[in-house]
């Protein structure tokens, strides 16, 4: 009698297996899938559906895709499980070089006293706030411990030139060093650049060393985040990094930003700002709840949400440069579209599981203690040393680099077995943090939905996919070239010869 | 112009086995001679034909003479200094290697594993491991010729040089020590490599510049499976070149286009990059219509017009990863001219043509043209030209 009312019972399953994948629903009729290895493609729901419940049809216009794309393998399980396999190990190969960014905080002593320092700092004072030289040479042991064939050496205060005679002994002796070592071996200086002057350009030079400088857009905002007597931190940008450019090569300069409250409302002119200095790069950064940036309750004023919502906009502006022919691209969303785009692995500690803390850098402060990042180091500053990892006289390399508290933070930093991670498609492009996590959340590991660090990156990643499904060709092709690293072929014919 | 590569005459009593030599016009010191198959052309033979590896001649050669040889040879014209050819007892007269072209390649075996629909070259399941000997002659041959006539590239191919197994291990080792100056470019399906400890010893070898070219029809199992008649075959030639990737052997990924592979060239363009970024070069190569190809013509040629966008947008995907792609064997007026600087010369010397109407185009010179085999046959694919004007 009832049976006119039942469904058709399903058709005979078509012999596919699904093979591991993550996904999250986008915009209530679609559902975005991620593999492990960070491969991805858009389904909608009912497709989707069907593919889970294992009734997807061969004839479907999916099911060619995803097997293409290795969601599902309806041949021999091991061929495709073999090429997942070796990718993930390529994904994952970070973690084989072990340690390779070594931060020297050579001093706390500065010339500014901007109020988001996320580092803390002394207003000159003497030197024992210095690192000394028994120091830096323990610190140099140490980093040589590393098995990692090639070493990063970032000089970090302070204002590390404040003591450049100190960055050249340490450089001096790192390349004595390496003579038998044969590493390759990178040296770059965060600086404000006010310091600088033509002998330091000349052994920068000599050296082949790199800058980071600090510029957070035009002078007014720049001058206001970050204050020095005269307030003429941007002027002294601005003239120096010309000298230096002139000096050093035009890209031996790089420049970070950071996000104050007063960025907010300046997304286009900061990208401008950095446009008119003739950068290709620029770094957008949140704010870290650290050091000054918490004391003074910088991070607490504004929202995850705003940042987005600048984000955004600054990203647009980028995107608008390059329309017009000035290529510009935002450094953390080319980290992020490298891993969703590329099979290749990418080298940044913030975005990787596990975390780069400690395993993939480490900071030597200058008073001999060693931090696994410099959030790590800046929770000292305020008092709390849980992720203190030893001390470079006190403890041997092992007892550092293997002792309890770098192997717990390693632990809770593998996104495959945390809470909320480990079921997110987001997983093969994101990192744990779990440092930040104990400062805002009281627990490495945390609590996603209320975490501000998840916040920002899903906002971001959502973003991305949105721009890259646009079906806007430019900014596909824009996107492509970011996270290849290769310009964008041109397409415009060929003249006969 | 294509070239002649054999001719046919009689042989010796005493040519016995196939004999290898290198040609001479002139007569050389009794030293070389064992290298030496002594070409004459008329007049009369040399007073001292003693200790050749062969003779080789239109004309008649003195009953006396001790060394093997083949008389009355029908053309010799199409023979020079320094070739290397082979004497085979039937009489036949084969060149084996030319320092004048930039093609050669050493014909490992007539075997394969495989039965690609549009094989050039059907193979046979013949025992010839036994020539292996050859081989190893041949690049001793090619090695002791004038250093000018070293070649700058040597392939490898079949049949499936990968059946020989240890034997092209030592081939290439072979190559590695006499001409380290030579790159190798092996042509293989790839899907002996399956097995990673041949990969490896292939690796070990480190022969200082070597390649190796492996067809991929398409980034679906099935697909390729039916393109090479063989089931499994992609799954083997895929984990063959991870193994090869993952020793850091130099691969290539030859992809050929006809109406079986040109549906999904994209996504196996997409499904390349995803999984084997480290290939070396992307070979996208037009159909040569010789062999089997023949037999399935109607089930595999199209007109390369037909598919400029597919051929364009793959192209185009590649390049934008920073992978090396080339198009092979297209004639320029036939695909996109935003294409023409992935197009590349291919066709081997020997059998690359041009039709009248090429006479008048003014690209010619860098255009790769046709296969002999597709002129031959220019009624049948409905072959044509659109000369390009200054």
């Amino acid at each position: 009698m009832a049976s006119a009312n039942f469904a058709e019972p399903p058709a005979p399953a078509p012999a596919y297996r699904l093979l591991p994948f993550r996904f999250e629903r986008w915009k209530k009729r679609e559902v975005l899938l991620v593999n492990d290895v960070g491969d991805s493609a858009f389904l909608d729901a009912p497709t989707f559906y069907a593919l889970v419940g294992h009734c997807l049809s061969v004839a479907s216009p999916g099911y060619l895709e995803l097997k293409s794309k290795l969601f599902l393998t309806d041949g021999d399980p091991t061929v495709a499980i073999d090429l997942l396999a070796t990718r993930y190990r390529t994904n994952k190969s970070f973690l084989s070089g072990f340690t390779g960014l070594h931060l020297f905080v050579i001093t706390l002593r500065c010339d500014h006293s901007c109020p988001y320092c996320q580092v803390s700092r002394v207003k000159d004072g003497g030197s024992r706030w210095d690192m000394s030289p028994e120091t830096a040479e323990r610190a140099i042991d140490l980093m040589f411990r590393s098995p990692s064939p090639t070493l990063k050496v970032e000089f970090q205060g302070g204002e590390p030139l404040l003591r450049f005679d100190l960055i050249r002994s340490i450089v001096e002796r790192i390349l004595e060093r390496n003579r038998t070592e044969g590493r390759q071996i990178e040296f770059v200086i965060a600086t404000n650049l006010a310091p600088l002057d033509d002998e330091m350009l000349a052994y920068l030079k000599d050296r082949s060393i790199l800058l980071s400088t600090s510029l957070d857009g035009p002078a007014p905002l720049h001058d206001a985040n970050r204050p020095r007597p005269g307030r003429d931190s941007h002027a002294l940008v601005e003239k120096n990094l010309a000298r230096a450019r002139e000096a050093l090569g035009h890209d031996r300069i790089s420049a970070l930003m950071t996000t104050t409250e007063r960025s907010l409302a300046q997304p286009r002119e900061i990208v401008d700002e950095y446009v008119r200095l003739g950068f290709d790069s620029i770094f957008l950064r949140s704010i870290s709840p650290y050091g000054f940036a918490v004391r003074t309750g910088a991070a607490a004023r504004y929202q995850t949400s705003h940042f987005l919502d600048f984000y955004r906009a600054a990203l647009d502006r980028i995107i608008e440069w390059n329309r017009r022919g000035t290529p510009i691209r935002e450094v953390y969303s080319q980290i992020l579209l490298s891993k969703i785009l590329t099979p290749f692995a990418t080298h940044y500690v913030d975005l990787q599981s596990p975390g780069g803390a400690g395993i993939g850098a480490v900071v030597y402060n200058y008073e001999g203690d060693v931090y696994a990042s410099d959030e790590a180091r800046m929770l000292a500053e305020m008092g709390d040393f849980t992720f203190r990892l030893g001390n470079v006289h006190r403890n041997t390399y092992e007892e550092i680099f293997g002792g309890e508290t770098l192997r717990s933070l390693v632990a809770s930093s593998v996104l495959e077995g945390l809470p909320g991670c480990n079921r997110c498609a987001f997983l093969p492009f994101c990192g744990g943090d779990p440092i930040f996590h104990h400062r805002t959340q009281g627990d490495p590991i945390g609590h996603r939905p209320t975490s501000a660090f998840c916040a920002k990156n899903m906002g971001i990643l959502r973003h991305l996919f949105e721009r890259l499904r646009s079906g806007d060709r430019f900014v596909v092709d824009l996107f492509t070239s970011w996270a290849t690293g290769v310009p964008a072929p041109r397409c415009e014919e060929e003249a006969p010869v | 112009m294509s070239l002649r590569l054999q001719t046919q005459g009689h042989p010796s009593p005493n040519l016995r086995a196939n004999v290898l030599g290198r040609i001479s016009l002139v007569p050389t010191g009794r030293e070389a001679r064992g290298d030496t198959v002594r070409l004459l052309r008329g007049g009369d033979p040399d007073a001292d034909l003693d200790d050749y590896a062969g003779i080789l001649t239109e004309a008649e050669v003195p009953e006396s003479t001790p060394a093997p040889w083949i008389s009355h040879a029908r053309c010799l014209d199409h023979l020079s200094a320094g070739d290397v050819v082979l004497l085979q007892p039937t009489g036949g007269v084969r060149t084996l290697f030319r320092p004048a072209s930039p093609h050669n390649s050493i014909f490992t075996t007539d075997r394969c594993n495989s039965y690609c629909v549009m094989c050039s070259q059907p193979p046979r399941t013949i025992d010839d491991s036994e020539r292996i000997v050859e081989h190893l002659r041949l690049i001793e041959l090619i090695a002791r010729g004038a250093p000018s006539d070293i070649p700058r590239e040597l392939g490898i191919t079949g049949g499936e040089p990968t059946l020989l197994g240890n034997d092209l291990l030592r081939i290439i080792e072979r190559c590695r020590d006499l001409l380290p100056e030579t790159a190798l470019h092996i042509l293989s399906n790839g899907r002996l490599f399956y097995y990673g400890s041949f990969a490896r010893r292939l690796a070990e070898i480190e022969h200082p510049d070597l390649m190796i070219g492996v067809p991929l029809y398409s980034d679906l199992d099935v697909e390729h499976d039916r393109v090479v008649q063989a089931p499994g075959a992609f799954g083997q030639t895929l984990i063959g070149l991870q193994n090869l990737g993952r020793f850091e052997v130099p691969v290539e990924i030859r992809v050929v286009l006809h109406r079986m592979t040109i549906e999904r060239l994209e996504p196996t363009a997409a499904f390349i990059y995803r999984n084997l970024p480290f290939a070396a070069h992307i070979a996208l190569m037009g159909l040569e219509p010789i062999g089997l190809a023949v037999k399935n013509l109607d089930s595999l040629w199209i007109d390369p017009r037909d598919y400029a966008e597919t051929l364009e947008a793959a192209t185009f995907y590649l390049a934008a990863r920073g992978l090396d792609v080339s198009i092979y064997n297209h004639p320029l007026c036939a695909v996109p001219r935003s294409l023409w600087r992935f197009c590349r010369r291919s066709i081997s010397d020997w059998k690359n043509e041009y039709l009248e109407d090429c006479s008048t185009c003014s690209v010619r010179a860098r255009c790769g043209g046709f296969f002999a085999s597709a002129v031959e046959r220019r009624g049948m694919l409905r072959l044509k030209v659109t000369p390009i004007g200054l």
